[in-house]
C-alpha cells in the first residue's frame, strides 16, 4: 500500500504525516508513507488545499488533519 | 506559485457553470476577477464533473464554497449533486435580473452585480472570509 501526505511543510502537514505513520504502526499494515512537498506535484492531484492524504492513488482527505479512525478505515480495507 | 503555508486562511472555493451564454460567461468572468481580487479561488468544476477524486474530495472538504449557475438549468448544481458534493452557497444569475442571451459582449455593470452577489451570499453565511493570495497553496485550515 502506498500512502502520500501532500503538503509543502506547514505544521498541520507535519502533524498529518505523524499521525498517518502512527496509524500504520498501530495497525501493522504493510504501507509506505511518502511526504510530497513539490507544489506542482500537489497541484496535479487536484487538491484545493493541503494537507491532503492519498491512499493507493486516491485522494481521501483535503485541507485538514484527518482523524485516526478515518485513516484506519482507509488502510484496513 | 507561492509556497507560503500556515497563513490561517480559509479560501472560498468558487465553482462556475461557465456555460455557453452571457450568464454562463458572466459566472466565469466574475470568478476570475474575484480570484484576482483575492476574495477566493476559482476551482475546476469539470474535474468534479469528471469524478476525479482530488477535485471531488476537495469540494467535499472545503469549508467555504459557492456554486454559480448562469441560469436555472442549474448545470453547476447538478454536477455537484451527481458527485455527491453538498451545496453550501449558491446563486443563479438570471435570478439577479440578468437576462440570458447569447451575446458574449459582457456588460461591466452586470459583472459587478454578479461579483457583489457572490460576496453577499458568502458573507451572509460566513462573515469572516479573509482575502487570500491568489497564487498560494492553501493549507492549515
Amino acid at each position: 500500500m502506498e500512502i502520500k501526505v501532500l503538503g509543502p511543510g506547514c505544521p498541520k502537514c507535519q502533524q498529518t504525516e505523524k499521525i498517518v505513520n502512527e496509524v500504520v504502526a498501530e495497525t501493522g499494515v504493510d504501507a509506505q508513507v511518502e511526504k510530497v512537498t513539490d507544489v506542482m506535484e500537489i497541484a496535479k492531484s487536484g487538491v484545493f488545499m493541503t494537507p491532503a492524504v492519498m491512499v493507493d492513488g486516491e485522494v481521501k482527505s483535503v485541507g485538514k488533519i484527518p482523524p485516526k479512525d478515518d485513516i484506519r478505515g482507509w488502510i484496513e480495507k | 506559485m507561492n509556497q507560503e503555508c500556515c497563513a490561517s486562511n480559509r479560501p472560498v472555493m468558487m465553482l462556475t457553470c461557465s456555460g455557453a451564454s452571457n450568464v454562463g460567461q458572466l459566472s466565469n468572468h466574475a470568478a476570475v476577477e474575484l480570484t484576482r481580487d483575492g476574495f477566493g479561488k476559482m476551482f475546476c468544476l469539470a474535474g468534479i464533473g469528471g469524478h476525479l477524486d482530488g477535485f471531488v474530495q476537495s469540494a467535499k472538504d472545503v469549508p467555504q464554497m459557492v456554486a454559480i449557475d448562469g441560469c436555472d438549468t442549474g448545470c453547476a448544481k447538478a454536477t455537484l449533486e451527481h458527485a455527491e458534493v453538498p451545496l453550501k452557497n449558491y446563486i443563479v444569475l438570471t435570478e439577479l435580473g440578468i437576462e440570458k442571451t447569447h451575446d458574449f459582449d459582457l456588460k461591466r455593470e452586470e459583472l459587478e452585480r454578479v461579483k457583489e452577489a457572490v460576496k453577499g451570499v458568502c458573507f451572509e453565511n460566513s462573515p469572516l472570509i479573509p482575502v487570500v493570495d491568489q497564487d498560494s497553496v492553501n493549507c492549515c485550515t
